[in-house]
């Protein structure tokens, strides 16, 4: 662990200047992952700038009837929040599916969207890997890779591979609610959608996000959205409770009659972004619910998948995980009753 | 002598109790001293090679740094030792994470930092970590851990096999598991002239004493080893390991610091041992009314090149049931990592899965109840030992737990119940293990009737020394209950005093032996006082005792018996796999105190679900390491996990196995337990599922 220094600006703007100021430089928020990292020898931050208090805690009614969401606020009250609750049950539902009562009591929404993938060989550094070690090689296509990815990864070159998954809840949940990210960086403020802040892996494995450095996230926005009403996070795991997600659902579907008229889903555990499966949603609209339809959906999605086939233990079993999860997770919000 | 039980049997909590809610208990790291110094290691980044080159000068530089030790410049330790003890004695690197040096600094945070800037230059050679059946390196040991030969055959299994009206034939496996208690192993120690004094997450004082003298070549005397409360141990502070040796030598380069050392948790997966993957071939043969003919069971399973552990797995084959002929064997693969250890229930906890699993699977196989395939099995007298048992209640547990598991109605059919998209089925296995004496703990009496223990004219109290080991388990209670009943006064009237190497030596809080090994010396130092003093001794009034043998001993076959039943639900869907519901029935001689009986019994259980639905260290071959190597990636079974458990014991009177009829607790709990799920969740999906841990995508 490598000495740092720490700041504690009186504003925002403070914080983004001396962070971009300085490439070494890191926020920090909850400490939940960067503290890990730090002792990990992952992270050797020069200086840490404490952003804990700079951004809003609070969770505000939007003119346009939406939610604005503060950085700030921890994962247990966003969990927690009566208005989230009601409106956005897929965002209230993944907060509680994510880490522990102690970790959802630190955990900021800013930090949350940014923690970085779990996979074991990022995290080890006696081990190759393209994303903390560029050109390296990736350590998961031939390793432990359970909970890695089966799409969008880059599999090749050996110098750029990179299966590793995005491991957030709360970012598959913000996906399918089509939020957005407000930033505040040197140049001013902007805002960008949930579902293109995360990268996929492309050649340049180790950028998670579109952010530049000295970006901060200071709120997320979520649009009013009537069909939020009735959804859902289905979270599969090793575990029942204080685990990853193998595979994640956040599904929101409208039915009129015996027809599908809308629907929204994303997946979590399959990407190295949360991943909104567009596919599977053109494949739902038009469709009546039933558990055909929900299986030829997420097949659709899965169309280009690519599993890691590991001889210490890959990723094929997630493909009718996948479809099961999305099954499952639809056939719980359509109200039916039909099984495998 | 048999103790008529007053304090034992009654519900005592823990005396300990309200010091450890409050934080004040001392565990070893929090052990006061005047400007502490701070170990910490630099670790092989490879599974075998030399270190050709240390660069310490980084590290030697940075400020708050005292010392950075190295195979170069380390003290030296005797050649009489352990091989994986021998730290900072040469350049060899044997697993990946040996300690290649170590840095001493004012602080935690430098001695961490300096230790990342050491620079270390390898020349790396060849290296096996993969479990592999069909390895050349494959050997034959001559004994197991436990001392029992590695073989065993008696009469003619294959022929028998061959014969055999049914026969289940199957290949078992259980992964590398690690016993992470919460505490990490800590060393606190400081040479004081000649004699080192040591406060230590350990399981056995005087182990560690033993292991200390022997490494820095000095008399027992000279070691003090200080353990008053461990944070869980689960085998693993059990034996000595590395950190111990380590901070004592880095100790002995400081004289008169004292030096710290708490592992990471990343580095318990080290140093510090494992229960060694299992590879488990199992045969049953039976006649045609489910009477055994034959059983085999053939073992391949990791241990170290280094060092040899053979885990006793299928030394649970040998006594369970009876057949007319049996083979078991174990075959070692020595690899490049780490040396193994007793992990709660070494042996009978994979055995019993493969050999529980196959019970299963022989009654499926016949078409008889699982329950009634084990009483058709009972053995009149020992299988191993040709003795009578001293008490054998296993029919009757699975009679009790049959009955409140409600298990008559159960419809055997695979994959018949599904209940709001679950599949829910229920499995039984039977349990056992040996009642264990270790011979050498010593207790002392003393009467107190003066000074701050005493009260003066009144009744006098009893100061009870003796170098046991409470890991949780609840020695304290228990031995002042014990203590109680040998000296037939209340328990208020008893001063225990554990876990110091002052007391003279001990046996470890291990094999299920602690309350017999300690009870019985306990018992015999009072009975000696008592025919010396009557009950009415002088201040200062003292007797002691060493565990003495029993007498019974190659009379009776001594083992404690339990019975498993889970249910376990799958998701139709999904595959994800929960247990609702385990209940175990128990016969273990009498219960020495209720409250903490059952937490025993709770934790093994819950540590056999974890074992079948969770744990797994996934050692990466190629590295030669475990790479799930934290609590994340190391799941452990969490409340969630945990659905309805019930623990329940039959009353056993059983005057052969010690004075106090106790049979010892600790590990029956998870033995069979995941066998018991895995044989429930068959009955739920159809799907025999014969690799732990059983993960959802068995399932898909």
């Amino acid at each position: 662990m490598k000495p740092f220094a720490y700041e504690r600006p009186d504003d925002a703007q403070g914080a983004v200047a001396t962070v971009s100021a300085d490439p070494d430089a890191a926020f920090l928020a909850g400490g939940t992952n960067l503290v890990d990292h730090l002792r990990l020898g992952l992270a050797t931050p020069s200086t840490l700038v404490d952003v804990t208090g700079l951004t809003s805690t609070e969770i505000t009614d939007a003119p346009d009837g939406g939610l604005s969401i503060g950085a700030g606020v921890r994962n247990a009250d966003l969990a927690a929040d009566e208005r989230v609750r009601a409106r956005y049950p897929v965002l209230a539902q993944a907060m509680l599916a994510g880490a522990s009562g102690q970790l959802r009591n630190m955990a900021t929404t800013g930090g949350n969207l940014l923690q970085r993938t779990r996979c074991a060989y990022f995290q080890d550094l006696t081990t190759p890997c393209n994303k903390r070690q560029p050109g390296s090689g990736c350590s998961a296509l031939e390793g432990w890779a359970r909970h890695h990815a089966v799409l969008g990864a880059t599999h090749e070159p050996a110098d750029v591979a990179c299966v590793a998954t995005h491991p957030s809840d709360m970012a598959v949940a913000l996906a399918v609610l089509d939020a957005q990210v407000r930033v505040l960086g040197a140049e001013g403020e902007r805002s960008i959608p949930l579902s293109t802040l995360h990268r996929l892996p492309g050649g340049e494995p180790s950028r998670d996000t579109v952010l530049a450095h000295g970006e901060l996230v200071t709120a997320v926005d979520l649009p009013p959205s009537p069909i939020a009403a009735r959804s859902t996070y289905y979270k599969v795991r090793d575990r029942a409770s204080f685990a990853f997600a193998l595979v994640s659902v956040a599904a929101a579907i409208e039915v009129v009659g015996d027809t599908i008229t809308d629907a929204r889903l994303a997946l979590g555990g399959v990407a190295h972004k949360p991943w909104r499966a567009t596919a599977a949603e053109e494949a739902l609209v038009g469709a009546p619910p039933t558990d055909d339809t929900f299986r030829a959906a997420a097949r659709a999605e899965l169309v280009d998948a690519r599993p890691v086939e590991s001889p210490r233990g890959g990723t094929a079993f997630k493909l009718p995980l996948v479809t099961a999860a999305v099954t499952a997770a639809l056939r719980g919000l359509a109200g039916g009753e039909e099984h495998a | 002598m048999t103790l008529t039980p007053h304090a034992m049997g009654t519900a005592m909590p823990r005396p300990e109790g309200p010091e450890k809610v409050r934080g004040r208990a001392p565990y070893a790291f929090e052990h006061p001293a005047a400007e502490p110094l701070y170990l910490f290691p630099v670790q092989a980044a490879i599974p075998r090679g030399r270190v050709t080159a240390i660069d310490t000068s980084a590290a030697d530089a940075l400020d708050g740094v005292v010392l950075v030790l190295t195979p170069e410049t380390a003290p030296r330790l005797s050649d009489a030792i352990d091989p994986d003890h021998g730290v900072l004695q040469s350049a060899q690197v044997h697993q990946y994470g040996q300690y290649v040096a170590a840095v001493v600094a004012t602080t935690s945070e430098t001695a961490r930092e300096a230790a990342d800037l050491v620079r270390v230059t390898y020349a790396q050679e060849p290296h096996v970590a993969a479990l592999d059946e069909d390895s050349s390196e494959l050997y034959g040991p001559d004994t197991l851990v436990t001392g029992a030969p590695a073989d065993d055959t008696r009469g003619d299994p294959d022929a028998a096999l061959a014969g055999a009206a049914v026969t289940v034939r199957a290949t078992y496996r259980t992964p590398m598991e690690h016993h992470e208690p919460m505490e990490p192993h800590t060393t606190v120690a400081v040479w004081e002239g000649e004699r080192l004094v040591v406060h230590e997450a350990t399981q056995a004082v005087s182990w560690t004493r033993q292991a200390l003298a022997g490494a820095f070549g000095l008399a027992e005397d000279d070691v003090d080893v200080v353990a008053p409360h461990v944070g869980g141990g689960f085998g693993s502070k059990g034996g000595t390991h590395p950190n111990t040796v380590l901070t004592a030598l880095v100790a002995r380069a400081v004289p008169g610091r004292t030096v710290k050392y708490a592992l990471t948790r990343q580095q318990m997966f080290d140093l510090v041992g494992y229960r060694p993957a299992t590879i488990q071939h199992v045969a049953l043969g039976a006649d045609a009314d489910g009477r055994l003919t034959a059983i085999t069971h053939d073992v391949v399973e990791q241990s170290s090149r280094i060092q040899e552990f053979v885990e006793p797995t299928a030394a649970f084959s040998r006594g369970m049931y009876e057949a007319g002929a049996r083979r078991t064997t174990h075959r070692v693969a020595p690899l490049d990592i780490g040396v193994p250890t007793y992990m709660r229930a070494p042996g009978e906890a994979p055995g019993s899965f493969g050999a529980e699993c196959a019970m299963d699977e022989l009654a499926g196989a016949l078409g008889v109840d699982p329950i009634e395939l084990r009483v058709r099995n009972e053995p009149e007298v020992d299988p191993e030992q040709g003795l009578p048992y001293s008490s054998r209640n296993l029919v009757a547990c699975l009679r009790r737990g049959a009955e409140r598991f409600d298990w008559s109605r159960r419809d055997p059919t695979p994959r018949s119940r599904l209940v709001d998209g679950w599949w829910h089925g229920t499995g039984v296995a039977a349990a056992s293990f040996p009642v264990v004496r270790f011979p050498g703990s010593e207790a002392r009496v003393r009467a107190a009737r003066n000074g701050a223990l005493g009260n003066g004219a009144g009744a006098p109290r009893y100061v009870v020394e003796i170098a046991a080991s409470d890991i949780g388990q609840g020695a304290w209670a228990a031995l002042t209950a014990i203590a109680a009943d040998a000296l037939d006064v209340p328990v208020e009237r008893i001063d225990l005093a554990i876990g110091d190497t002052a007391f003279g030596s001990a046996s470890p809080a291990g094999g299920s032996s602690g309350t017999t090994s300690w009870g019985a010396a306990i018992t015999e130092a009072a009975e000696r006082f008592r025919d010396k003093y009557g009950d009415d001794p002088d201040d200062g009034d003292e007797a002691d005792a060493t565990t003495p043998d029993n007498p019974w001993a190659a009379e009776y076959a001594m083992h404690a018996y339990g019975a498993h039943f889970a249910e376990v639900a799958v998701h139709a869907d999904t595959g994800e796999i929960r247990v609702p519901r385990m209940l175990g029935v128990f016969a273990a001689g009498r219960i020495v105190n209720p409250l903490t009986a059952r937490s025993q019994f709770l934790g093994g259980m819950t540590m056999g679900l974890s074992a079948a639905l969770h744990e797994e260290s996934v050692l990466d071959d190629r590295f030669g390491h475990v790479v799930n190597r934290d609590f994340a990636g190391y799941h452990i079974a969490t409340c969630a996990d945990v659905g309805r458990m019930d623990v329940e014991w039959l009353d056993e009177d059983d005057p052969y196995v010690n004075p106090m009829g106790s049979k010892g607790i600790g590990e029956i709990g998870i033995v069979g337990a995941a066998a018991a799920i895995a044989n429930a969740a068959h009955h739920a999906t159809g799907v025999r599922v014969r690799s732990l841990p059983i993960t959802l995508d068995a399932f898909l």
